[in-house]
């Protein structure tokens, strides 16, 4: 069976889906990615679809249980390079990824997530040392 | 309709012995509906082009029908001006007209006992002309309808420019009736643009748009979810204060979309939303 690879890049993890997905590949990438933002402690998901030239409902339906699921887990899903076909086919059957994230190319989509880092606080968390002065 | 061989060979010679009076006569009646729109001698050309045709239906190696097989020939003479005539702006009526024109004459002809023709050849002769007479009309009104596809494919691509206003800003200014058709083009060109350049705000002008009904509203939204889908934002500009109120009264809600009233605003929302900072420098005299 074909898996799809979870690469681990800094703080991010980044999915490119490269082949159609069937309903149990893509049952899968769910598993194992939300194993993966649990085990490296990832604040951001990047899942690139611009080889993607079929995305179903079910494909779409995937997407957003991922957005959700990661951000139970505290990390912000952005779905990248989606072809204007797909976009279009998705609004004609009524799919808007609620709650779905989405940018051009991967370069925005990680200045995004590095904005919700920012905005987050996620690493300006110091330990305090004795000599502060307590207010 | 077939008409026999030997009665074909009799309206054949008939119309070789009086060329000459019948081409004349037909140029003159047809030259009077026409009032001058064409020169004499290419009317005089075109006649004899339609004489010609009709020579070759009634030849021997003809079967007496434009449909038929072997009157590739003359089928393509009558298409030629056919066409030629839809193009110059001659109404249908006036270009079967041409062709009918020549039983007139004929008629004339005979009454006038310049010539002598039978009335049951008479009769097949009017078959054979009318038969050629819907030929060009048909051909006509095919004229007509690729002229008239042709120019709406030609305004599609015409009415939808998608323009780079800053660096990662492009707008659609659409001017004219939004349909289905259009807007699927609009949608798509914009869509492909922003892969293209990579541009993080779109703007939809709308201002040259005289009316929106649900329809048309159905089609802005979605091209503007669709932008939203692949990680652009949609702004939606142009709005006038008829079409705000027409909106808000058919309740067609546009969420979280933002929406300005003129592409100016929509262009410093777009500025402002990408960090850019625009400032007006301030004039000398007030500076010093």
């Amino acid at each position: 069976m074909d898996r799809v690879p979870v690469l681990k890049i800094g703080e991010i993890l980044l999915v490119s889906i490269q082949i159609d997905l069937d309903d149990q590949t893509a049952l899968q990438l769910q598993e194992d990615l939300s194993d993966r933002i649990v085990e490296t402690g990832a604040h951001g998901v990047v899942i690139d679809i611009s080889a993607l030239e079929i995305v179903d409902s079910f494909i779409g339906r995937m997407l957003s249980t991922i957005a959700a699921v990661s951000r139970v887990l505290d990390a912000e899903t952005v779905v990248v390079g989606m072809r204007p076909a797909v976009a279009i086919t998705l609004v004609e059957l009524g799919l808007s990824l609620n709650g779905v994230r989405t940018a051009l190319n991967v370069d925005k989509a990680l200045e995004i997530l590095a904005e919700a880092k920012q905005v987050r606080g996620v690493g300006v968390l110091t330990v305090r040392g004795s000599d502060d002065v307590p207010l | 309709m077939k008409v026999d061989a030997e009665a074909r060979q009799r309206l054949s010679a008939f119309l070789v012995t009086h060329e000459e009076p019948i081409v004349r006569q037909w140029t003159e009646i047809a030259a009077r509906t026409l009032r001058g729109r064409l020169t004499n001698t290419e009317l005089t050309r075109q006649v004899r082009d339609v004489f010609g045709a009709l020579q070759a239906v009634l030849g021997a190696d003809s079967d007496g029908e434009i449909a038929g097989a072997e009157s590739g020939e003359s089928r393509g003479a009558l298409a030629e001006l056919s066409r030629a005539w839809a193009r110059q702006g001659f109404t249908p009526s006036e270009t079967a007209g041409l062709v009918f024109t020549v039983k007139e004459v004929v008629l004339g002809l005979t009454e006038s006992g310049q010539a002598e023709l039978p009335t049951t050849d008479f009769l097949l002769l009017s078959l054979v002309v009318d038969d050629m007479g819907l030929f060009t009309f048909e051909t006509y009104t095919k004229t007509r309808e690729s002229v008239i596809a042709d120019q709406t494919e030609q305004l599609l691509e015409l009415s939808t420019p998608v323009v780079k206003l800053w660096d990662g800003v492009v707008a659609v200014p659409l001017v004219g009736t939004l349909d289905s058709a259009r807007a699927q083009v609009v949608m798509e060109k914009l869509l492909q643009t922003l892969v293209d350049t990579g541009s993080a705000f779109a703007i939809v002008d709308i201002t040259g748009v005289p009316a929106v009904d649900t329809q048309v509203a159905q089609h802005i939204l979605k091209t503007v979810v669709a932008a939203r889908l692949m990680g652009a934002e949609c702004i939606i500009s142009g709005i006038r204060p008829q079409i705000a109120q027409t909106v808000v009264a058919l309740g067609i809600e546009f969420g979280d979309i933002v929406t300005k009233s003129n592409l100016a605003d929509a262009l410093l929302h777009a500025l402002r939303a990408s960090g850019v900072e625009v400032v007006r420098r301030a004039s000398r005299d007030k500076a010093f």
